[in-house]
């Protein structure tokens, strides 16, 4: 079922978090692809941050600023190297304020 | 950076991490707690629940000073379908008694609160320090680890890896596999906020007392997942978590699903008109008791959600996590005080103590359940609470048909989802994966 379009954009909800960017060191990278598996390609959905979108070139790209740290796609995407995850360094990423 | 060495160091400061820290530095223990937070439970989420008993294991006098939100004494369960529930409510003034059993919190207030004891106690706590990488001897034995700050490795007798669900480290060095998709749920969550006298009124409380609502049904589209609705002092907890298989299979966006959970008809009014103030995402490990990893080794032990030593059926993580950094901590000083070294056969001890508490007993009783909701997540999910919910119409609604033709219905319905066999079939399932 798709719930597209009638809800509250995920980026509107990402604003109320806290973050400390570490500008230009991305914990998570996508491998150089051709076409995406169809794991990486469900993150596009599966992504609670929506992070991961496709390009017109039909690729898959991420946007880690709003990551939240769950890991769903590590536990999708790491082993098949679709993409390697790592922490931010200490002190960035997602700070939850409550949690 | 640092030269000394310790008798422990512990990764993360979250529940494990805290109770184990505190356990070991409170009985004279030498330890480091690294964090990669900001603060302790800046990278962490809950819904959440915390279990008094466990907790006063560890510290007795906790509820003069923990930031406890509510006392809970209601909880609900709701069968959702698209416009209605059906529930079960149950609520308890005993549950107003000198020592309350249950209280929501907020992690992270709460973790800062638990890792400060710990520091009371003489255990030393680096926050913003990633551990990247496990150091190990040229037997195997791990001796130490590497952090991403500058200086060279920092070395201790055991360390205690209490990295959560999503841990990195004991992955990397192969003493616990990465968690499949189908051993973790993923959950979002937000925080409404909203003056406390209006929480009370919706939720028909006093001042201090809390209610906590679980709710399953079409509200996770056939998913195995659950929703959640939990009252803290002055905001209302409300969140949605399914099976990563599921989600994967069925490409649902879990910011959607949450969001059509807060629109339900039931659900809405509870919230309107609040203030939202964060939107949080985390792993629940939901793999069961089969999906335990080995929890010690040469030189290390593995405690909490990193163990997936987490009781999804009853949602409980938190006290499980508590209760294996305690009973680390335990085992860890009796090998000390012993002078015998931290190797694998003397850390069984910690396994051995697991296996006797409440932790490895309960996730044992469960050990099938997992799977059952996984491959009847259509069932137990979608049908079971359509045909609940129509049966509860029947009964309750006057339409001038005769009684008899609106039992008749309700059977019928039943016996044309299931089958005969099929209800027998799920009845029989159910009870043996709960006994
Ligand atoms: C939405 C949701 C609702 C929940 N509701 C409940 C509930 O109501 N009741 C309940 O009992 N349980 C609940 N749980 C489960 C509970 O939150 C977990 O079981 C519990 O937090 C596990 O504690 P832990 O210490 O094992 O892991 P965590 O609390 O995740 O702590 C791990 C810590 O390690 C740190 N860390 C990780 N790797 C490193 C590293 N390499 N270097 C330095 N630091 C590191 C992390 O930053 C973190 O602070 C819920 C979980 C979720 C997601
Ligand atoms: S870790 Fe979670 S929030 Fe971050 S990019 Fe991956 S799926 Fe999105």
């Amino acid at each position: 079922m798709s719930l597209e379009g009638q809800f509250q954009k995920v980026e509107e909800k990402l604003f109320q978090n806290r973050y400390m960017v570490d500008s230009g060191q991305p914990h998570i990278r996508i491998t150089p692809h051709d076409k995406p598996s169809k794991n990486l390609l469900a993150m596009t959905h599966l992504c609670p941050a929506g992070c991961y979108s496709v390009a017109e070139s039909g690729q898959v790209e991420l946007t880690a600023d709003g990551c939240l740290e769950c890991g769903t796609c590590r536990v999708l995407c790491e082993e098949s190297g679709d993409i390697t995850w790592n922490y931010p360094r200490g002190g960035y990423g997602i700070l939850f304020k409550f949690g | 950076m640092i030269d000394e060495k310790f008798d422990a160091i512990v990764i993360g400061a979250g529940m494990a991490g805290n109770a184990a820290a505190y356990t070991m530095a409170s009985r004279g223990l030498k330890v480091l707690q690294l964090e990669r937070g900001e603060y302790p439970g800046s990278k962490n989420v809950q819904g959440g629940i915390l279990y008094a008993d466990m907790l006063e294991k560890i510290i007795p006098e906790f509820r003069n000073e923990a930031p406890l939100e509510r006392r809970l004494i209601e909880q609900r369960f709701w069968f959702m379908t698209d416009k209605a529930h059906t529930g079960m409510h149950y609520r308890n003034e005993d549950f107003n008694e000198e020592k309350p059993n249950r209280y929501t919190i907020i992690r992270s207030q709460f973790d800062r609160w638990f890792a400060r004891q710990a520091q009371e106690k003489g255990a030393i706590l680096l926050c913003e320090t990633t551990a990247i990488e496990l150091i190990q001897d040229a037997y195997g034995k791990v001796v130490g680890v590497r952090t991403d700050r500058s200086g060279g490795p920092i070395h201790a007798d055991v360390v205690v890896l209490a990295e959560g669900v999503n841990g990195l480290l004991g992955a990397r060095s192969d003493l616990r596999p990465r968690p499949t998709a189908q051993q973790v749920a993923l959950a979002v969550k937000e925080m409404h906020f909203l003056p406390p006298e209006v929480i009370e009124a919706r939720f028909n409380l006093k001042s201090d007392e809390g209610a906590v609502i679980e709710a399953a049904g079409t509200i996770s589209n056939g998913m195995t997942g659950m929703g959640f609705i939990y009252t803290n002092k002055e905001s209302i907890s409300v969140g949605i978590g399914c099976l990563v298989s599921d989600f994967a299979e069925n490409e649902t966006s879990p910011s959607e699903l949450l969001e059509a959970f807060k629109k339900h008809p039931s659900v809405a009014p509870l919230i309107a008109g609040s203030e939202v103030k964060e939107y949080a995402a985390h792993l629940i490990p939901e793999g069961g008791y089969k999906a335990i990893p080995q929890l010690f080794g040469n030189g290390w032990v593995i405690c909490g959600d990193a163990g997936q030593l987490n009781n999804a059926i009853h949602r409980e993580g938190s006290n499980l996590a508590m209760t294996s950094g305690r009973i680390a901590g335990e085992a860890i000083f009796q090998v000390k005080s012993r002078r015998e070294p931290m190797n694998a056969d003397n850390l069984a001890l910690y396994k051995k103590m697991l296996d006797e508490s409440f932790v490895l007993k309960d996730l044992k009783k469960y050990k099938d359940m997992p799977e059952l909701l996984h491959t009847q997540a259509q069932n137990l999910f979608l049908t079971y609470p359509q045909l609940v919910s129509k049966a509860m119409e029947n009964f309750v609604r006057v339409d001038g048909k005769p009684k008899i033709e609106k039992e008749k219905d309700t059977v019928t319905r039943f016996r044309k989802a299931r089958g005969t066999f099929g209800l027998i079939g799920d009845a029989f399932r159910l009870a043996r994966a709960w006994r």
